[in-house]
């Protein structure tokens, strides 16, 4: 065990005592001391590894779990990792200091939400350092179950409890998908370390399972990291407590997809197909958040699929960044290698401006108990500190300088532009359509920020909106936005403090395969009278005047329309599930034993007679088998007597003859054993069939006569035949199973209990001593089992149940 | 001899298996009963057959029978009693709580 395997399970551990908490400092808040555990871990990792991954190096740790599968849970680090992990433990340090005044301690369950969120921490981690595709799975689905659990932390009200369904089912597919992914990898490669599947790319190049692979990884990508059309999971789980929805849904959980892609690009990376399918994914899924976001009238709405937009902007650069693996030109690789760059340096911007806003937007609904903007208005002079930090943060997602959003989509429209020369994979002179809709996109960007800006903080304040006393949050709520919007401001106006620890250790390691020495490359607020520039301002200028137009538009039908159309497929896809289910259900619970019966039996012959055909069992039957013994005559008269009992069963009316004949072939197979020179058994049975006897005579003095079973013809045709098979079956069976047991040469294990049952046993009945003596535990257990029947029959002959219960 | 007791026990299954279908709760019973006898009768049959001495250390010879099914049959007779006790009480008790023994009246409510 490595430092970086306890990393991933300090958060665990923690959590087992998170419960204990509660009753041991009852007056103490537990999120303080669930806040130690995202503190020491970003101490940590940034003291042992920062100087290790800025020289470019990297660290594999390995313990066995199931090496014979090839399961090993093997940890990995370097500069793309590392990046999670700083955001990871970073953000999360500061939205459990934020939770700690947002949560009230005495009305909400602390444990229960500490516990998930601990959990989600360490399994975030686990996905970020693992380097075993199984093990990164599992950690990946333990990171889904934990949103859903937070999703539904108020679980008794109906929209959390639809949204944390929703994300489940969205996430958990994508999981599947995923998981079969990479057993397809496994399939091309034999291994399920992500280290030697990457040794291994062209390998796998050339396999023609390489586009499901991808195809079905991507799906999980894309589920996770909110790319259409499975982005509507997104929105509904706004529902969650706010520092869940700026740790989970902005900052980490859905950026998984992100790092998945990156760290799948050295084995998928530099194929058209990777490349066009990220990048059109990525565009419209940005495009569509900003429409979208643009019609929302709930602040979260808003941030969620703003969320989406800037995920599908993060997703296109990547998609471009994967041609730097194609382009075997040193000119175009560091062209190309830019986009990684640009999504590494936007990655962590969103989590900082988008990890406040939703703060900032937290602090609003605790403080006026309200999110909709139609209620909001003025709120500037009233939260002074509130307002800045959220002018800070929505000028960084419009692209206002001097703030870090604004280096990032510079660099993103540069991109973009670039993209267009691409030599290879089919662009053309239509290409153009790639910067238009980026620039498009950044416009409704530009416009949902503004309009989220007047409507909160300027207009008139209405006092008669709110139910509370509108003030400014208390100090410990703004800690965490303010350091957020502080860093918004360094990151703008010193870019290059993170490039040689973060940004270009990650860009290094998700282009692996590349042929030049990348250079550190250097961010700068100024780029110069580019066309990007331009772009900006083009988006600014056509942002101002489509706002002052916002008294138009909002009146436009179109703008009423909120909630997703997306959304259909899901609702109908989730009605008809349920209502097939419930079908299906009804047809095989019918309540009536007779029918699960029939489907058993039905199961069992068609199963043995296939067996039975395929295997041939009949074909090599040896001669003679019937031979071992002549059959005496009054072999012939017992086995009639015994059969003929048996047959007339069915057709018997009366409850005392059908007792009597079910006696008769009692006592017919005592002296079938009696024959065969089994004197314990056929003692045993005859003493059984009169026990018997006398208690189904007992029992049957107070039941009724039994009713003819004519109720329906089809019903008794179906059991004959279905009884006729069975018995078909057995004889076959048994035949065919005798014959191979003469054809089979082995010796029998009772030559051990014959030879042994006077020297170890001291008995002179092999019977009794095997069962006594040799199989001993088994006659104790048998004794108990008669034991619970007898307590089982006092049980139900005298209790006497009160009314109403179900027996 | 074989054929013919394994022929036997195809129609003690048969017999067995429509009785289990039926609605009598008394006929399930004697199926599950019925069926029982086979299984037994079909274990010492696999076995091999020996009309030979008893499996007794004093009179074992080279033809003595095999005392293992022997073993096992015994376990499985008192077992089978144990359960068919059981299922005969059960059926005296439901017939008590619901005054009836037909299981097509005992399905319960159509949508539970």
């Amino acid at each position: 065990m490595s430092l970086l395997h306890w990393i991933i399970l300090i958060p665990f551990l923690a959590a087992v005592f998170v419960p204990l908490l509660g009753r041991v400092f009852p007056r103490v808040h537990t999120g303080w001391f669930v806040l130690f555990v995202p503190l020491t871990l970003v101490v940590v990792s940034w003291v042992s590894y920062s100087s290790l991954i800025a020289d470019g190096e990297s660290m594999l740790h390995t313990v066995p779990w199931v090496p014979m599968l090839d399961i090993n849970f093997s940890v990995y680090i370097d500069g793309l990792s590392f990046l999670f992990l700083l955001l990871i433990t970073g953000i999360g340090a500061l939205v459990v200091l934020y939770s700690i005044y947002y949560l009230d301690k005495k009305k909400e369950r602390l444990q229960n939400f500490y516990v998930y969120l601990l959990m989600f921490i360490g399994a975030m981690l686990g996905v970020v350092l693992s380097d075993n595709l199984i093990v990164l799975y599992a950690f990946w689905e333990l990171t889904s179950l934990a949103s859903t659990l937070l999703i539904g932390f108020w679980f008794i009200r109906k929209k959390p409890m639809f949204g944390a369904q929703k994300s489940m089912l969205i996430t958990v597919f994508g999981g599947f998908a995923m998981l079969v992914g990479f057993m397809l990898l496994y399939i091309m490669t034999g291994t399920f370390s992500i280290r030697e599947i990457i040794g291994e790319a062209d390998v796998i190049m050339d396999h023609a399972l390489f586009l499901p692979a991808m195809i079905l990884v991507l799906l999980g990508a894309f589920t996770k990291s909110v790319q259409f059309p499975f982005h509507i999971w997104l929105p509904d789980a706004m529902e969650a407590p706010t520092p869940v929805s700026a740790y989970l849904h902005s900052a980490t959980m859905v950026k998984a997809g992100i790092y998945l892609v990156a760290r799948m690009m050295p084995i998928f990376g530099g194929s058209a197909e990777w490349f066009w399918i990220i990048l059109i994914t990525g565009l419209f899924t940005m495009f569509w958040g900003a429409i979208s976001a643009v019609r929302q009238k709930d602040l979260k709405a808003i941030l969620a699929f703003s969320t989406v937009s800037q995920l599908g902007l993060i997703m296109s650069l990547l998609g471009v960044g994967s041609a730097a693996l194609y382009a075997q030109d040193p000119e175009l690789e560091m062209m190309y290698a830019g986009a990684i760059v640009t999504a590494m340096f936007h990655l962590i911007n969103h989590s900082t401006f988008k990890g406040s806003l939703f703060m900032v937007a937290g602090i609003i609904d605790h403080e006026t108990g309200t999110r909709t903007l139609y209620k909001l208005g003025g709120l500037m002079t009233i939260m002074p500190v509130t307002f800045t930090v959220s002018a800070v943060g929505l000028a960084a997602m419009a692209g206002i300088p001097p703030f870090n959003g604004f280096i990032s989509k510079e660099m993103f429209f540069a991109n973009m532009i670039e993209v267009t020369d691409l030599p290879f994979f089919g662009m053309g002179d239509w290409s153009i359509i790639i910067p238009m809709i980026a620039w498009i996109a950044s416009i409704f960007t530009f416009i949902y920020c503004a309009y989220m800006f007047y409507k909160t903080f300027m207009g008139k304040y209405d006092r008669a909106n709110y139910w509370v006393d509108v003030h400014e949050a208390s100090p410990g709520l703004l800690v965490s936005p303010i350091l957020l919007g502080g860093l918004v401001i360094i990151l703008g106006l010193f870019p290059n403090i993170l490039t040689n620890v973060l940004i270009h250790p990650s860009v290094t390691s998700i282009l692996t395969g590349i042929s030049v020495e990348l250079e550190p490359y250097s961010l700068t607020l100024w780029h110069g009278f580019e066309i990007e520039l331009f772009m900006s301002i083009g988006v600014v200028a056509v942002g101002v005047i489509a706002f002052l137009y916002h008294n138009k538009w909002t009146e436009w039908e179109i703008y009423s329309k909120d909630r997703d159309v997306v959304n259909i497929f899901y609702d109908q896809g989730i009605g008809k599930l349920q209502d097939g289910s419930q079908w299906i259900t009804r047809l095989q619970m019918t309540g009536r034993l007779r029918d699960y019966f029939v489907y058993m039996l039905v199961f069992i012959v068609m199963l043995l007679a296939v067996t039975m055909w395929r295997s041939g069992s009949f074909q090599d039957l040896p001669e003679g088998i019937a031979s071992t013994m002549d059959t005496p005559l009054y072999m012939y008269v017992v086995m009639f007597t015994l059969v003929g009992a048996a047959a007339v069963l069915p057709f018997i009316k009366s409850r005392i003859t059908f007792i009597i004949t079910i006696g008769v072939l009692g006592l017919m197979v005592a002296l079938f054993f009696t024959i065969f020179s089994a004197p314990d058994l056929a003692l045993t049975q005859l003493l059984v069939e009169t026990v018997l006897l006398i208690v189904l005579m007992l029992a049957f003095r107070h039941l009724p006569e039994m009713t003819t079973e004519t109720e329906n013809r089809s019903y008794n045709t179906v059991n004959v035949l279905i009884a006729a098979s069975v018995g078909a079956l057995v004889t076959m069976l048994s035949i065919s199973a005798y014959a191979l047991r003469l054809d089979l040469d082995f010796t029998a294990i009772s030559d051990y209990f014959i030879e042994n049952a006077v020297p170890l046993g001291g008995g002179y009945n092999i019977v009794n001593v095997t069962l006594v003596d040799f199989r001993g535990f088994d006659t104790v257990l048998e004794a108990l089992v008669l034991g619970i029947v007898a307590l089982a029959i006092i049980m139900l002959v005298k209790h006497r149940f009160k009314g109403g219960e179900d027996i | 001899m074989e054929y013919l007791i394994f022929i036997g026990i195809g129609v003690l299954f048969s017999v067995g298996t429509y009785l289990l279908l039926c609605r009598s709760l008394l006929r399930v019973i004697g199926g599950f009963m019925v069926i029982s006898h086979a299984v037994h009768m079909l274990i010492l049959t696999m076995a091999g057959l020996n009309t030979g001495s008893a499996p007794l250390v004093d009179l074992s010879g080279s033809d003595s029978t095999d005392p293992l099914p022997h073993a096992v049959i015994l376990t499985a007779i008192v077992i089978g009693f144990g359960l068919t006790s059981f299922l005969i009480v059960l059926a005296y008790r439901t017939y008590k709580a619901h005054k009836t023994d037909d299981l097509e009246k005992l399905r319960g409510a159509d949508n539970e």
